[in-house]
């Protein structure tokens, strides 16, 4: 069998890498070599990626030696901690179920407002300053971050200081060393927090996973803190990446964008096609076989990494009728943009409701906003693990005085 | 038909209650399924039922005929 070189490039931004689709058409279980220079089993229909992400056998442990590694230097040092994102069976069942409570369909809804008030500041403050304004950093990074802040219960005075280290993280421009330093500040800052609400207990998130915690008896601080880094690493980059990648394509389709703006049913359809369309985080669906295992015909060996294409995946034709085709009111949920199996992202539901919001409010508020360039000029995130873009600039008209 | 959950294997992503609300509701302390109405009363339902089925990412929903 030949491990072809798997360029994980995007030519165009609205279509996968073109080697993905190849693999899908011609070699849908097939032994590829990431960029890092391991060679994993890649894996491009979606009936495959459901098959083998809910199958226990394929670990989460991204300690473990055989778990996919794209870029060399990647593999986590242990200052992350411990967390649910790389559990197994038995421990992720009850761990995931811990939280999972924090983020129902109905928890998501009571927080609309506050979002809603967000979103509304933060286009005001958009309009208040000069154009072109870049929207990365006017709405795409500010609003998920003071959503998480929101979720976690971080203090209103503290929000300038946390916004600035999430920022200083996600950086282009940031040296390790500023990176390093942003995690070792939000980390303190966390345990700051955990130790605060132990003392005097909020109505948040970590105060309701502290009180648990001590009722169970079953984690430590520790372990509270390292969930709420989580959240912040998994929901503020993503997010942040899929608001401007969103608001990119609908101003780059201006008649489904106004058949959106005309009928606001659309929009939760339009988020669904957008997460779909985009898949940024299919490197997030990675796994390691723990016993010898055959996907689609082939058979996958004990320690070997495999990972999901879902970039294929969610435009496979056996399960989404002209795939390649951008249709705002599609709404199939079937993609595996979140993941599926047991992993399935677990801030969903939140994600949903923030673009949700975001492209509701946006477009109705600034009617004449447009792209101040064009998209093929645009800085994409080619060179990272999430996709995204690194500016997005936009204009609009002043208004009348 | 009617439709039946693990709640074991349920993740609480909330797919179903996206799907079909009239249905499906999460438990408020752990976010696991809870079945408002296992028996659909009209095939609109008893389709969107079957898609929560197909969406569950952990096939924690199945249907007994
Ligand atoms: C559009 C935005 C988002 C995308 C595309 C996304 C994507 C994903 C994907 C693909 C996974 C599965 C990883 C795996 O299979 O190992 C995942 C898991 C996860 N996501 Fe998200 N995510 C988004 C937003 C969020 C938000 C807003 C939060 C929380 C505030 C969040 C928290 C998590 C957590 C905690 C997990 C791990 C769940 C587990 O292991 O049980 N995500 N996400
Ligand atoms: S879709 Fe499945 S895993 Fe998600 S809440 Fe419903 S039953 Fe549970």
């Amino acid at each position: 069998m030949t491990s072809s070189m798997l360029p994980v490039v995007r030519t165009c931004p609205y279509q996968p890498p073109a080697e993905h689709v190849r693999l899908r058409e011609s070699e849908p279980v097939a032994r590829v070599t990431l960029p890092s220079g391991s060679s994993v089993w890649a894996l491009s229909r979606l009936e495959d990626i459901r098959t083998m992400l809910t199958d226990p056998r394929f670990s989460s442990d991204r300690q473990h030696p055989g778990f996919p590694q794209f870029f060399s230097g990647q593999r986590p040092t242990g200052k992350f901690g411990r967390s649910l994102i790389g559990m197994d069976p038995p421990e992720h069942g009850p761990a995931r179920r811990a939280v999972v409570g924090e983020f129902t369909v109905r928890r998501m809804a009571a927080l609309r407002p506050r979002i809603q008030q967000i979103v509304d500041e933060h286009i005001d403050a958009m309009l208040a300053g000069p154009r072109p304004a870049d929207l990365v950093q006017a709405l795409s990074l500010p609003i998920p971050s003071l959503v998480i802040c929101e979720l976690l219960g971080v203090p209103y005075a503290d929000h300038e200081f946390f916004q600035r280290y999430s920022g200083q993280l996600l950086s282009r421009t940031a040296s390790t060393e500023q990176r390093t330093t942003a995690i070792v500040e939000l980390r303190s800052y966390l345990q700051d927090l955990v130790a605060r609400r132990q003392e005097a207990p909020g109505d948040d998130l970590i105060s309701r996973q502290i009180a648990q915690a001590t009722e169970r008896g079953d984690r430590t601080a520790d372990d509270v803190v390292n969930l709420g880094f989580l959240l912040l690493v998994a929901g503020h980059e993503t997010t942040a990446n899929m608001i401007s990648l969103g608001v990119m394509t609908l101003l780059d389709h201006p008649a489904q964008l106004a058949a959106m703006v005309a009928d606001q049913s659309i929009t939760p359809l339009a988020v669904e096609e957008l997460l779909r369309y985009f898949t940024i985080a299919e490197f997030a669906t990675s796994r390691v076989a723990k016993e010898n295992i055959e996907i689609g015909g082939v058979l996958i060996r004990a320690g070997e990494g495999v990972i999901a294409l879902g970039t294929a995946a969610n435009r496979d034709p056996a399960a989404f009728v002209n795939g390649d085709d951008l249709d705002l009111s599609r709404g199939a949920r079937h993609h595996v943009a979140f993941g599926f199996g047991a992993h399935q992202c677990l801030g969903q539901n939140l994600a949903r409701m923030e673009l949700q919001i975001v492209f509701d409010t946006l477009f109705r508020r600034i009617p004449g906003l447009r792209l101040a360039g064009s998209v093929d000029a645009l800085p994409f995130k080619d060179d990272a693990v999430v996709y995204g873009l690194y500016d997005l600039p936009v204009t609009w008209d002043a208004p009348a005085e | 038909m009617r439709v039946v959950a693990d709640t074991q294997r349920c993740v609480g992503a909330g797919q179903c209650v996206l799907t079909d609300p009239t249905t499906f509701d999460q438990n408020d302390e752990d976010g696991t399924v809870v079945i408002l109405r296992d028996e659909p009363q009209d095939p609109q339902t008893s389709a969107r039922v079957r898609e929560a089925v197909h969406l569950c990412p952990n096939q924690a929903l199945s249907i007994v005929e």
